[in-house]
């Protein structure tokens, strides 16, 4: 095994110790998406007796969204424990190591796409116990493949931004983008549904084709006409994404 | 009177020289009134909701109960932050009454409530919301508004004295969405799935937030703003006198 390789699996192995370690700051993350699966299925149940849900449950159909909430969550969280490194000087540090700064990058990245399989695993137990249909494995493989894929998205953007703010002030900032990119789609209600600017922002969203990947497992049979917009749709976002956060960490220091 | 004055003004410019601090309790529910609005405007079509103007009058209380109910998690985190701090001990060590603490803070609180109230009510009639109740009504909302978040805000207090740190006060944060998915901030009583809306029926938000949104979307009806005020009083002494007794609580053990 490569040295580059076991630096990234060290530093995937010390976010997830930090889940056991400190439990506290994990739970809320872990626990969020169910909670707004479950409140949202409440309060919005009867939403799905419009004609074009087709007979989709609303808890059904909003459950693809919690995978997403959690990816981005999962993601920002990677950018503000980054910065909080910053602040303690842990990170600088870390800059001083032999280690290529695309390795330390991947780590990191990594790290937020790993971690974020946990609040997808733990609102896919709680939905399917409350009667969500089972997606079948082809169907979860994918899901989880985008999942990882966003959590990855968002991580590059908590990354950039935290070096660029260099404190966990600016926490809101790496969480509101993932809020608007998840809820910006057709999370509620299918295309037919939505009206006015969201109609169109979610027509224009690439991580609305990343959603309609993931739900349609849930919703009806896995089409390749389904998922290869959200393949592309990924891959294009962890290029664009990804760009920036290479070249925020290569810069990082280099004036100082 | 005076130190209560002098605290809440303390606290209020605390707050604006923090805005990274104030923006969730505004960015994220105008967000999510956003996308309620955009995803789920049709729900109005449905068997037994009310008549409404349009879907954003009937979620504006929601953003605004939403928003009160985030500040008053701030307000807590802010009062965690200062007894991490240690700035909290000297507070208590200084010749003024104690109780003047616990009413600055929540004073600061109810004016950034009727900010916060204003503040959704204007971007709701800027976007094409009607107050059907006129001037009386936008008043109504202010008031019910600033008593519910002094309310929060003295919960967020209470909690504040009782974990004395901020990164357990943050981690409520989810159940501020736990409290409002079981009342009927979102959507109509009624139309709630079973068994929110056996609990809504207990929940003082319901009433907070039916008393908001009365006057918004119809002409007043005396039984719910009267339920929304006196559910939003009842919160706010309860919780005011809960945070005062907090305070003692922690000034023994200091």
């Amino acid at each position: 095994m490569s040295e580059n390789v076991r630096i990234v699996i060290a530093l995937v192995r010390r976010a997830l110790n930090e889940i056991a370690r400190v439990p506290g700051a994990a739970i809320p993350g872990v626990l969020a998406p169910t909670i707004f699966m479950i409140g949202l299925s409440a309060v919005f149940g009867r939403a799905a007796h419009l004609s074009f849900y087709h007979a989709t449950s609303f808890r059904t159909f909003i459950v693809p969204v919690g995978f997403l909430q959690g990816a981005s969550f999962t993601g920002a969280a990677t950018g503000v424990n980054l910065a909080r490194d910053i602040e303690q000087g842990w990170f600088d540090r870390l800059l001083l190591s032999p280690t290529p700064r695309i390795t330390l990058l991947a780590g990191l990245v990594a790290s937020a796409a790993v971690r974020a399989l946990m609040p997808a695993s733990f609102l896919l137990a709680v939905a399917v116990l409350w009667g969500v249909h089972w997606p079948g494995l082809l169907a979860l493989l994918l899901a989880a493949v985008l999942v990882m894929g966003l959590a990855a998205v968002m991580a590059f953007w908590g990354v950039t931004v935290a070096l660029r703010a260099r404190t966990q002030q600016a926490a809101p900032l790496m969480q509101i983008a993932g809020f608007i990119a998840v809820l910006f789609t057709t999370a509620y209600a299918p295309r037919q549904g939505l009206t006015g600017w969201l109609s169109t922002v979610s027509r224009i969203n690439p991580v609305t084709h990343v959603l309609e990947g993931v739900r349609q497992g849930f919703t009806e049979t896995l089409s390749w006409g389904q998922t290869w917009p959200a393949l592309v749709s990924l891959a294009g976002l962890l290029v664009l994404f990804g760009a920036l956060a290479v070249r925020s960490m290569l810069r990082t220091g280099v004036s100082a | 009177m005076r130190v209560t004055i002098a605290l809440a003004r303390r606290a209020l410019r605390n707050s604006l020289r923090r805005p990274q601090l104030l923006a969730p309790m505004i960015i994220f529910p105008s967000l999510m009134l956003a996308v309620n609005v955009g995803g789920l405007s049709h729900t109005t079509t449905l068997p037994g909701f009310p008549r409404v103007h349009g879907f954003l009058d009937f979620q504006l209380a929601a953003a605004i109960l939403q928003s009160l109910l985030l500040a008053g998690v701030q307000l807590g985190i802010a009062v965690a932050l200062e007894i991490e701090g240690g700035f909290f001990d000297r507070l208590a060590a200084a010749p003024i009454p104690r109780v003047s603490i616990v009413l600055g803070r929540l004073l600061a609180g109810g004016v950034i409530a009727i900010a916060q109230v204003v503040y959704f009510l204007v971007a709701g009639l800027v976007f094409g919301a009607q107050i059907q109740a006129g001037a009386g009504g936008f008043a109504l909302v202010v008031a019910i508004g600033a008593i519910a978040g002094t309310g929060f805000g003295a919960i967020g207090m209470v909690l504040a004295l009782r974990a004395k740190n901020a990164s357990m006060v943050q981690g409520i944060f989810p159940l501020v969405f736990v409290v409002l998915f079981i009342s009927s901030a979102f959507f109509p009583r009624g139309l709630l799935s079973s068994p929110a809306d056996a609990v809504a029926a207990y929940n003082p938000l319901s009433y907070i937030a039916d008393g908001m949104r009365n006057p918004i979307i119809a002409a007043i009806s005396p039984s719910a703003v009267l339920e929304g005020l006196a559910a939003a009083a009842a919160v706010a002494l309860v919780a005011s006198v809960l945070s005062v007794l907090a305070l003692r609580g922690r000034l023994r053990e200091a």
